[in-house]
This record gives structure tokens, sequence and C-alpha cells, in this order.
């Protein structure tokens, strides 16, 4: 009988080998590369899943899940790590009790994210163990290898993804799933989860027993694996580099590291002294290239030609082991950019050409209008992390005092899901501490920027049961803020009067902006049209960057036409046409 | 074997990832290695998308670096362009003529370039115009020009033509089957006219 085979995801491949592993629940905060992996885990019904407000509740969620005793999952994108950090930290001294693993999907290269941090360094400060696999077949199969390590060496376990093995699909040979033995059921163990003092002290010197117990298995694990072969460069590699390095150097010697902490330093120091020259390839901080450097190694190369910033890729890795680079063309050169922009129809348009308009300082935050900072709006001047756009304004509020000039008034922005991920604390300390600022929640009942999820606004769970809705109005109220008003988003002239309004307050205003999201709900209206001998071609209409607007040439004749296809009937580009050349669709 | 690497360059909303999961089914059907990777995130907000697909015996890197692509497959003129360099010398490029605006160029604040087939050819390489769109439209629906595009590059990869057909029936919605199977045979017979 032939196996089943199925090309899966990296992300795909951790929900199956989860399903497998007999994992009983999983809760995770949705960010790209990240995820994919609820999204799948939710298909199979032995496993019960949820997404939360944020990865800090995400891993709690986990951590008691564990102590009941289920074999659990917890998923984030890398920054969401440094979220869940407190509760990560004490659950290393905690331990658990069904096993645990905490994905950290990484994001070399920055593709959608706002920092290139390398977590395989939060698995060394927290002294837990870290696994990184390299293609799909790993993906799943690590699963069930590090909930087993979990388990024996009481611990949870960093399981390491990037980009490339998260979002690539490469073959996978399915198994079966198998139930975990253990009884879900809570036990009273004070000494072990309860961490005063007292406690955390009797638990402490346990943690660095299993490090070193951890350094041990480390050197006998199947998940460490030497492939001897040219003795003269040998390779230390982890992950996708894993690939890149075979593809590029076929005949080389390396040792792949798939428990990539602790690390393995006897296999290390014989692997280093079968080869003349030995590299370290490792994507991000030259992590295991200043451990090997402590143990006394003798390193021919690493950091100084491979970078700390970035992916690499096979050709590249040629190149610098062994200076072969392929001829390749140059590229076409000045060729227009085509950035993600707001969609047709979507709510944030208009906002964002009103807040253009009245030159405030946009103080912003993560999520699908962050596009509102990319040309032509570029209309946000500040965006550091989730939910720190209200309390980013508020110091700047305090730091100015009260000014009349507008670009010295500050609006922050923050859309739903950040503000349940961690906007309501920021909301909370700006009224307690009397600020004069405001704050615009922009509530499309989704998590867009990642592809839609559900949150505590939605209504519905991961699942699609229905839940209760977040009340954002009632919330902000019971905070103590008097100003809160709604606008709508489609119409300018409301939006910039109650703007104004709201920017002459002394009081803090909340502004919420209630509308659902149109890629996410598919809403969508009859298309707008030109008349073209209205329209003088004067472009107006463009700067509300629109894809379903383009400017067409006759002769010297030029005129706006919209797409009909693209357009969602949203109106935006009809209220900035001076010549009333737009008209609503039929 | 050598592997075959085929790029997949288009916008987002275009059908880029369909057309990679059918030229990844077929592959794995044929009993090869295979792999495939893009970059999500951003890609249903009009931005630009590349896929890769590499199959043969055995598959390595996911990716496919720049000068390593037999085949780069050009949803649209722009994104065709801006990826020639990924292709090999001696690899073959096989585009959709359609334009699309980057929301740039509809904002007016960056120009379309008028000379993009002409920069296509000048690279010197084998180079396939197919009418993505014409052919979608004769087929019953545009937006199965992607679909258009695999039948064009098929014809190139000596893989059978009823393996293309049960993946198409598999992979699409039942009641898209009929219409995006005569998307691809059009699409095939296109470059084999040409």
């Amino acid at each position: 009988m032939s196996e089943e085979r199925a090309i899966l995801s990296g992300n795909e491949a951790i929900a199956r080998g989860v399903w497998e592993a007999g994992v009983k629940l999983a809760a995770g905060y949705p960010g790209t590369p990240s995820t994919e992996i609820l999204e799948n885990v939710k298909n199979y019904s032995d496993i019960y899943s949820e997404w939360t407000p944020n990865e800090k509740v995400a891993l709690e969620v986990g951590i008691g899940s564990s102590i009941a005793g289920a074999r659990t999952l917890v998923t984030m994108k890398h920054v969401g790590i440094n979220v869940a950090a407190d509760p990560l930290f004490t659950f290393s001294y905690t331990g658990v009790n069904g096993g645990l693993i905490l994905v950290s999907a990484d994001d070399p290269s920055m593709h959608s994210s706002q920092n290139e941090q390398d977590n395989r360094n939060y698995a060394k400060f927290a002294k837990i163990p870290a696994i990184e696999a390299s293609d799909s077949q790993e993906c799943k199969d690590f699963v069930a290898i590090a909930l087993d390590i979990s388990e024996k060496f009481d611990t949870p376990v960093l399981y390491r993804t990037t980009t490339r093995t998260s979002h690539s699909k490469s073959i996978v040979t399915l198994g079966e799933r198998k139930e975990q033995p253990g009884e879900v059921k809570l036990e009273k163990n004070m000494p072990k989860y309860t961490m005063l003092p007292v406690s955390a002290k009797r638990r402490h010197p346990l943690v660095e027993e299993r490090i070193l117990k951890l350094k041990e298995f480390a050197e006998t694990t199947e998940l460490n694996r030497v492939e001897m072969g040219d003795t003269k460069v040998g390779i230390i590699t982890n992950g996708i580099s894993y690939q890149y390095v075979k593809e590029a150097l076929p005949n080389a010697s390396v040792l792949k590291l798939g428990l990539t902490y602790p690390l393995p330093e006897n296999k290390i120091k014989d692997f280093a002294g079968k080869v003349d020259e030995l590299f370290i390839i490792e994507e991000g901080d030259a992590f295991f290239e200043d451990q090997i450097t402590v143990m006394g190694v003798d390193i021919a190369h690493g950091k100084d030609l491979f970078p700390l910033e970035g992916e690499f890729s096979a050709a590249f890795i040629k190149a610098q082991v062994e200076g072969v680079t392929v001829a390749i063309k140059d590229a076409a050169a000045d060729l227009p950019g085509r950035p993600p922009a707001f969609c047709p129809g979507c709510s944030h348009r208009g906002i964002f050409t009103i807040l253009k308009k009245l030159k405030v300082f946009v103080s912003g935050d993560i999520g699908c209008y962050t596009l509102g900072a990319l040309p032509p709006i570029s209309a946000m001047h500040a965006c550091v992390c989730m939910g720190a756009s209200i309390s980013m304004g508020h110091g700047m509020a305090k730091a100015i005092g009260s000014s009349d000039e507008m670009d010295q008034k500050v609006v922050s922005v923050i859309g739903d899901s950040t503000f349940f991920h961690s906007g309501m604390t920021s909301l909370l300390n700006s009224i307690y501490n009397k600020s004069n600022s405001v704050a615009m929640i922009l509530d499309n009942r989704t998590t867009g920027m990642t592809g839609g999820q559900e949150n505590p606004g939605s209504g519905k769970t991961l699942g699609g049961e229905d839940a209760i809705a977040a009340d954002i109005p009632a919330l902000v109220k019971a905070f103590g803020i008097k100003n809160v008003i709604k606008i709508d988003p489609y119409d300018l002239k409301d939006i910039e009067d109650k703007m104004k309004i709201a920017l002459a307050s002394d009081e803090m205003t909340v502004v919420v902006v209630e509308a659902p999201c149109v890629l996410r709900y598919r809403i969508s209206h009859p298309a707008y049209t030109v008349d073209r001998d209205k329209c003088t071609g004067c472009k107006q209409c463009l700067k509300v960057s629109c894809n379903a607007l383009s400017l067409e040439e006759d002769g010297d004749d030029k005129f706006v036409v919209i797409d009909p296809n693209m357009c969602a009937g949203c109106g935006v580009c009809a209220q900035v046409c001076k010549f009333d050349a737009i008209g609503e669709g039929k | 074997m050598e592997n075959t690497n085929i790029l997949l360059a288009g916008v987002g909303g275009q059908g880029v990832l369909l057309a990679s999961q059918i030229f990844t089914s077929v592959a794995i059907e044929a009993d090869l290695d295979v792999k495939q990777s893009e970059v999500h995130g951003m890609s249903q907000r009009g931005g630009s998308v590349t896929s890769h697909v590499r199959f043969g015996e055995k598959v390595y890197s996911p990716t496919i670096d720049p000068g390593e692509a037999d085949f780069l497959i050009g949803f649209e003129r722009l994104e065709t362009l801006r990826n020639v360099h990924c292709l090999k010398a001696g690899g073959t490029i096989i585009y959709n003529s359609m334009r699309i605006n980057p929301s740039t160029v509809a904002a007016g604040v960056a120009e379309y370039p008028g000379d993009v087939p002409e920069q296509i050819l000048a690279f010197g390489e084998k180079t396939f115009l197919v009418d993505g769109l014409g052919l979608a439209e004769q087929a019953g629906n545009t937006r199965s020009s992607n679909v258009v595009m695999v039948g064009a590059v098929s014809s190139f990869l000596s893989l059978p033509e009823s393996l293309w057909e049960s993946k198409i029936k598999e992979i699409l919605p039942p009641k898209l089957v009929d219409l995006n199977l005569k998307a691809f045979h059009l699409g095939r017979a296109a470059v084999k006219n040409s």
C-alpha cells in the first residue's frame, strides 16, 4: 500500500503534525508568516483551537492547557514572542504537564514585518530548547519530537520557523493521529506551578540542570545530523539555509542542526576536526557562531561572509563559499513599483485622505491602515509596534502641550484587532492621565492585513461559531471618555467636520469608525463612472490612491476611467472631483 | 535530469497561486520531487506577486535565484519585465500582454512605460506573447487568464495532456471546470501555433 502524500506548506505541515501528535488545544494570534497554522488546525475536529486577542493571552491559555495535561500548540509571529515574553520566562520555571510547543515564525528580509529579530535568542534567554525544521516533512515530523522533548525534559519548546519554511510547499508523507495516553485532569502542585519566590527559588536550579541534560541530549538526537562529503569544506547550518547549502554545494560536509539550542558541543568539535575549513551559515544573528567561538573551535567563515540581515539563497551561498557566480543580465531599470494599496472600496481611504488634508501628525499602528504611510497618501508619521499608536500619541501631545498649529496636533490611528490586542491599555492610560490627544479606532470587524481573521469584535470564533462581539464605543465610554464620536468613512465632509471639532477640544476625543472590511465581507456597490465631457484630467481623484482609477489619453485629451470590475462603488473619488465628473453607478 | 524552474510573476488577485498549484500537483502526480515558494501577506492588496515552482528528481531550495529560471510566466506585462533578469540564458518567456496599472501609476506619481514589450524582447530570449485576457474571454470568463497561461506553458513541458486535465478538474470548483479546461486548451494551442 502506498503511503498517503500531499504537497503542504510548512505551516500546513505543522498543523498536520500537531494533529498526528495528539495535541488537544491550540491558541494563537494571527501574524505573517504564522497565520495559516491555526487556520489549518481549526479543520481538525479533535483539536480545540482559538484566536486570542494577543500573543500573551495565547501563551497563557496554552500554559493552562498544559498544566491540565493536554498536549498544546501556541502560534505567533516573531514579534509576538515579545508580547508573550512575560509568561514565557516564568513558564520556563514551572515547566509543563502536557507537552507544549510555542511556534515563533520569524521573518528574515522582513517581507511583512517591522523588524527581523532572530528568536533563537529567546530560547537561550528563557533557557528552553529550540527546534528548527528545513522543509515541510520536517515541519510535520519535528512537532511530535518537540512534544516528546517538552514532556521528557519538563519544558516548553520554542519551535522556530522562518518565512521560507512556513510558506514554501514540499511533499509530505502523512501519518495518523496518535492519542496520548495521559489523562487530562487538574492536579494541584503548588511548588511546581505557583511561582512565589519560595517556589521559584527551588525551580531555578532545575532549569539550569535541564539545560545541561538537554546539552547531553543534543549530542545524540536525530535532530542534529552529520552528512559527511568532501572534507575540504564543512558547513554548520540550520532551517532553510540547509536546503540552500545542499543545492549550492552538494559535495560539502554538513552538520545540520535541528535542535538549535542548546548546541551539541562535542558533535560540533568532532565535525570541525574532520574538515579543513569550517563555515557557519545561519540567517539572522551570529547565534551559532558566537557559541561555537566560545567553545574554542576555529571558524574559517561565518558572519564575515553571511550577513546579519536578510535571507540567503543557493546562489548567494555558492558565491560566498566558492566565488562562483552565474552570469545575470541586468534587471530592467526605473520601473514603477507596485506596492500594495488600500483595496477599492476600503473604508481607510477617505480617513487618510482627510488626515493628509488636515496636515496633522498621524501616530500609526499595525494593520491594513499602515498602508496609509505609502505614497501618494503618505499620511502616517510614526509606527512602531502593535498597540503603540495611542500611547505614543499621548506622549507626543503631553510633550508638545497645547498648540494651535495643525502639524503639532496628533491623531492616533488604530484598527479594531490591534485595539483589542494592546491598544485598550494605552487608551486607558490616556484618559487616566488627562490626555488632550485624538484617537481614531478604525473598526472593520476583522484582522485585515493577515487575511481577515476573526477577533473579539467579529462576532465569530476561529471555528466559525457565533460569539459575543465587543462593543467598542461602550468600552471606550466605560473607560471614562466623554467625547466619543462616530463618523462615516465614506463621507469626506463628515470626516473633516468632526475631526476639526475633535482637534479643537481640550479633552481626549475618541473617534470610532464602524465599517466592515470590503474584502473580508465581500461588500460591493455598483461601479462609479466618469463623464468624459466633464473630466478635465486634473488628476485630483487619483490622489485618493485607488487601483480602479487610471488616466487615459486620447490625443491631447486626458481623462480618468474607472475599471468597472475593480470599483466597489464607495464614492470617495467622486467627492474629491471639483468638476462633478464622477457619477454613481446604477 | 536537471530540475525545471518556473517563475510566475503577476499582480495580487490574478490567480498566480492557483496556477502554481496546478503546476505542483501535476509534478507530484508525475512522481517528481517538487517545491513551491511564494511570499504572501500583502498579495491581496494589488501588489506584485511572484511564485517559484521547481520540480525534478530531487529539489532542495524552494526558491529560484536570478539567472536560474527556465521559464518566466508573466501574468501582466510590467511584472514580466520586472522579472526578466531571473531567466537563465536560453530560457523561455511566456507572457500575458495585459496591462494593470500599479497604484503609483493610477495615482499619477509614476508613468507606466510605453515600451514594455520591446524591452522584454530586447532581453534576447525566446519570447511568446499570449493574449491571456482575450482567450480567457473566449473561454467564457476573463478571470480564467491564469489557466490560459498554464495551458501555454504546458506545451513546453513533456508531461501528458491528460495529467493537466485531471488536475484542473481536481483543483477548480466543479462549476468552473469546463470553462477552465477550455481556457487551458486555448492557451496550449496559442503557443503551439505561434
